[in-house]
């Protein structure tokens, strides 16, 4: 694919399996991640299962590749509001000891359950593929670890690919099979 | 000066000058409390006093001619006026020519189209373009329209430009882009119709609206003059409600592309 003025570039991510990105600060990792996820325009082609973007609309796309940030957005004062089925949600396996947490106001929430429920809602749509653009840059150790095998194990379980965003080169170790590194308008596989 | 029931009394110009006083004398005082609205204060003034004797001229001009050309021509360049005031209002403008477009074809379906209905299908006039009627009626439902587009625009695309990350959290999430800026919409409308809504709560409690006061100082029955006023507060409401509508669909499309992106680059800021 390519984007901006930058250089093309190809690459894969198999099913199951988790794609390291790393690189400098504003070498575009996150435009990369948000091209792929088609929130900003790109050319080339991306595809799910030999199945090309342009066959799918951009809402049915964007299910299919969920895009984790740093910091999560929410738009309703409950967490509740922000899910279509609490009965799908499996809270306990996201570090929450029953669903009270549902009925709380978002604005009370510490940012490690913002992004824990923010990964509940992003797993709970199926995703094929996740795009986490450093999910755990505000956890503190023991939440991100917790994050890290909540999304290893779904990608495991699920047989989705995910392309993981992270300056912790410890992290990538822990979570990626493969490694690209953004540099110079490249990507560079390592 | 002394006036039957029926007559008018006619404003001379020493008169109309003494209610200029009252309004030297407010620029005065903003002036020295230093609020800085004075000059926009009398300029608005010199722009009304100059556009109503001028409109006033062609009106008994138009009145004259008794022909429906000059009527539509007038009601043209009432439409494009509005339009450019819509356009000029905005903080965060379409880019290119829909930044005009927008509100004038927005006033055009909802104005244009109501005000007929009414000339032809409530008040039955002889001619539906009679320029005693039309001129008026299209003159308060484009005013009206006017103030319900540019503040439904103005709100939608200020928010839609200060949530841009709340939107593409939605749509991350795969929600279509009716449902990310649903609530954005929604905000918009009401901030535009809600001056309308709170003028009708209030007529005739709080205020007399200024068609039927005009009617009534011309020594109309004060029934005539509530029926015409009723039927223009509703031509108004539907104008304002269907022209805000239609503004904030058409800016919404072209805020987001075919795939549903959103495109804040189609907006500039002012």
């Amino acid at each position: 694919m390519r984007f901006l003025d930058w250089n093309p570039m190809s690459f894969n991510v198999n099913s199951g399996e988790c794609m390291g990105l790393s690189g400098r600060s504003g070498t575009g990792k996150t435009l990369l991640l948000r091209a792929i996820a088609d929130l900003d325009q790109s050319q080339g082609i991306v595809l799910i299962n030999e199945k090309k973007r342009e066959e799918f609309s951009g809402p049915v796309w964007r299910k299919k590749v969920g895009y984790l940030p740093a910091e999560s957005r929410w738009w309703y004062p409950k967490v509740s509001q922000h899910f279509s089925s609490i009965e799908d949600c499996e809270l306990e396996d996201f570090g929450f000891l029953d669903m009270t947490i549902f009925d709380s106001e978002v604005s009370r929430l510490s940012s490690g359950e913002k992004q824990r429920l923010a990964l509940a809602r992003l797993l709970s749509g199926s995703p094929e593929v996740l795009l986490l653009d450093e999910p755990t840059a505000n956890l503190d150790n023991l939440t991100a670890s917790l994050v890290e095998t909540l999304i290893k194990n779904y990608c495991k379980n699920q047989d989705a690919a995910a392309i993981w965003i992270t300056h912790d080169q410890s992290q990538l170790e822990r979570v990626s099979q493969n490694q690209l590194v953004m540099k110079n308008k490249s990507l560079i596989e390592l | 000066m002394t006036a039957s029931s029926q007559e008018i009394i006619s404003l001379s110009n020493e008169r109309i000058c003494l209610a200029g006083l009252l309004i030297v004398a407010l620029g005065f005082f903003t002036w020295k409390a230093d609020l800085g609205i004075a000059k926009s204060l009398l300029i608005s003034s010199l722009r009304m006093v100059i556009q109503l004797f001028l409109v006033g001229l062609i009106l008994v001009y138009i009145f004259e001619i008794d022909h429906p050309l000059p009527v539509i021509l007038i009601a043209l360049v009432m439409l494009l006026v509005a339009g450019k005031e819509v356009s000029s209002r905005q903080k965060y403008k379409i880019k290119g020519f829909w930044s005009y477009g927008i509100g004038t074809s927005s006033m055009f379906v909802s104005s244009f189209a109501v005000s007929v209905f009414g000339l032809i299908a409530i008040i039955k006039a002889e001619n539906w373009w009679d320029p005693r009627y039309a001129i008026p009626v299209l003159g308060m439902l484009l005013g009206n329209t006017m103030t319900a587009v540019s503040l439904s625009i103005d709100r939608f695309t200020t928010n839609v430009w200060n949530d841009r990350d709340t939107i593409e959290a939605r749509l991350i999430i795969g929600e279509t882009a009716n449902d990310a800026i649903k609530d954005i919409v929604k905000d918009s409308l009401r901030s535009g119709l809600m001056p309308v809504i709170n003028s009708m709560a209030i007529a005739g409690v709080v205020s007399l609206p200024g068609m039927m006061t005009g009617q009534i100082l011309a020594g109309n029955s004060p029934d005539d003059a509530v029926r015409y006023q009723v039927v223009i507060w509703l031509l108004i409401a539907v104008g304002c409600g269907f022209g805000s509508m239609i503004a904030v669909k058409m800016v919404s499309k072209k805020l987001f592309d075919e795939r549903e992106r959103l495109r804040l680059d189609q907006l500039t800021v002012k």
